[in-house]
């Protein structure tokens, strides 16, 4: 059996070796640019499906429901295509000879609709999680501060804004910010729709050098780290804005 | 705007039906395996012997750290490497789901174990049973019971995560709709029965789970008949 494993070349090497060590240097900038824009737009239009589906009025109600149960329990990968090839069949060709010009330089990357479909794709599915986790937090205050918000003279939105949202979003933080990983860890998706991020310079490596386990194992030990080192930094911010005299949930860690 | 459901020819749904039966394979194994797998995962993580325990701890957290199309990935690249041969596809990403299924099942049984009383435990071992049969008649009956929704919500993620072994090329269900999407051109018409096929199945499942979870709640069932 060993000298079957001896029989594998291998060549480390090509990790830092010129043209695959960019690969890999894209990949991971563009893992860190895609992540944080999915899930800061996953938590806005999270917290309006959360609004929605614990408003008084059945409608928006209805329709928050439909959004989550219809998100949550289909794959991503599925929603990822519907956006990416399904959707274009249905716009008119002027649109999608602009959808596929759209060319927007950030960092030193260029976002092109690939990079746009992973965000969007990304941001609609993970805003079903935020916002079953907000209306969790939502549903957990006491009734009394609706009542006493009401009674002030707010209107529904005033007591959203200040006094529900608030104190929701600080209650869930630790499950926002695990969303926040899942999103990041979600992003390699992109390998499928072609978005240069860490998975694809793994295959990208792969097809030029024949060096898949190696690109393979750096690539997933990256993640790794970067995982760690993100998951390290919330557990401070949580800690910062905890709400005192409320009990402190302990973060799940990782998802 | 053009919508033909003209290329639902029985051809092509009875393709897509192959690659249904495949995805359920997936899934159905997938679930069996990283069931017993994060089992002992989980034992293991709670034991007091170092030389398990911290295996236990780094394998569960590594894994939870990593995306499952990387797992995925590398199990691809790493098979035919280790035994010298290719491996087929289908075994390939069956060995990725549960390897990366049960460090998740793990945590989620792990919870469960250790919401049995402490008391259940004592009362065991002083009626005289062995730590092995205090484990597999007192505690891991109740610790089940206890799991029962996260679980279940477990194997639905699994389910839905069939999907990604497409990336290696298994021609599972949305493989099989991408490989007709791409001969016929009718993406929209495709991935949207796509979609409706998947919510179906969780939509179903989810309902499942909830009657189970009804039937086997134990304080429920005496609350219920005071």
């Amino acid at each position: 059996m060993f000298e079957r494993v001896l029989a594998y070349d291998f060549r480390w090497s090509i990790l830092w070796e010129p043209p695959y060590a960019d690969m890999l240097l894209d990949g991971i900038r563009m893992t860190l640019v895609v992540s944080p824009i999915a899930w800061g737009l996953a938590c806005m239009l999270g917290v309006a499906v959360a609004v929605c589906r614990t408003a008084p009025w059945r409608l928006p109600r209805a329709l928050g429901t439909a959004y989550v149960e219809f998100f949550r329990n289909t794959p991503l990968l599925v929603q990822l295509f519907f956006w990416y090839f399904g959707v274009p069949q249905l716009l008119p060709p002027t649109a999608q000879n602009w959808l596929n010009s759209v060319n927007v330089p950030l960092l030193g990357l260029t976002l092109n609709v690939e990079v746009w479909t992973l965000i969007v794709g990304l941001a609609i599915y993970t805003a079903s999680r935020v916002a079953e986790t907000l209306r969790a937090g939502i549903q957990s205050l006491p009734r009394q501060q609706t009542e006493a918000g009401l009674s002030t003279g707010l209107s529904r939105l005033q007591l959203y804004r200040y006094v529900i949202l608030p104190q929701a979003v600080r209650l869930m933080l630790p499950s926002l910010t695990t969303e926040f990983l899942t999103t990041y860890k979600n992003s390699s998706l992109g390998i499928t729709i072609g978005v240069a991020e860490m998975t694809f310079a793994t295959r990208q490596i792969d097809a030029y050098t024949f060096k898949g386990l190696e690109a393979a194992t750096a690539v997933t030990v990256l993640y790794l780290a970067i995982s760690l080192t993100i998951a390290g930094i919330m557990a401070i911010v949580e800690r910062a804005t905890a709400i005192p005299g409320m009990i402190a949930r302990r973060s799940g860690g990782m998802p | 705007m053009n919508f033909d459901l003209g290329v639902f020819t029985p051809g092509n749904l009875r393709f897509l039906f192959d690659g249904f039966v495949i995805t359920l394979r997936l899934a159905a194994l997938g679930i069996f395996f990283s069931f017993w797998l994060g089992t002992a995962a989980a034992f293991a993580r709670l034991s007091k012997r170092p030389w398990i325990h911290y295996p236990a701890v780094v394998y569960i957290e590594a894994i939870r750290g990593v995306p499952l199309i990387m797992v995925i990935l590398w199990f691809y690249f790493f098979t035919p490497v280790f035994t010298g041969m290719p491996l087929e596809n289908f075994t390939s990403a069956l060995m990725a789901f549960v390897i990366f299924y049960s460090a998740y099942l793990a945590e989620d049984i792990r919870a469960g174990i250790q919401s049995v009383p402490v008391g259940q435990i004592q009362a065991a071992y002083s009626t005289g049973l062995s730590t092995f049969q205090t484990m597999r008649y007192i505690v891991l009956p109740q610790a089940l019971r206890n799991t029962v929704p996260a679980l279940v919500t477990r194997f639905i993620i699994l389910f839905k995560d069939t999907s990604l072994a497409y990336v290696i090329g298994v021609r599972e269900l949305t493989h099989s709709a991408y490989i007709i999407s791409q001969r016929e051109f009718r993406p929209f018409e495709l991935y949207t029965l796509l979609a409706l096929i998947y919510w179906v199945c969780t939509f179903s499942m989810s309902r499942l789970a909830r009657s189970l979870e009804r039937c086997l709640a134990p304080d429920r069932r005496v609350a219920l008949k005071p």
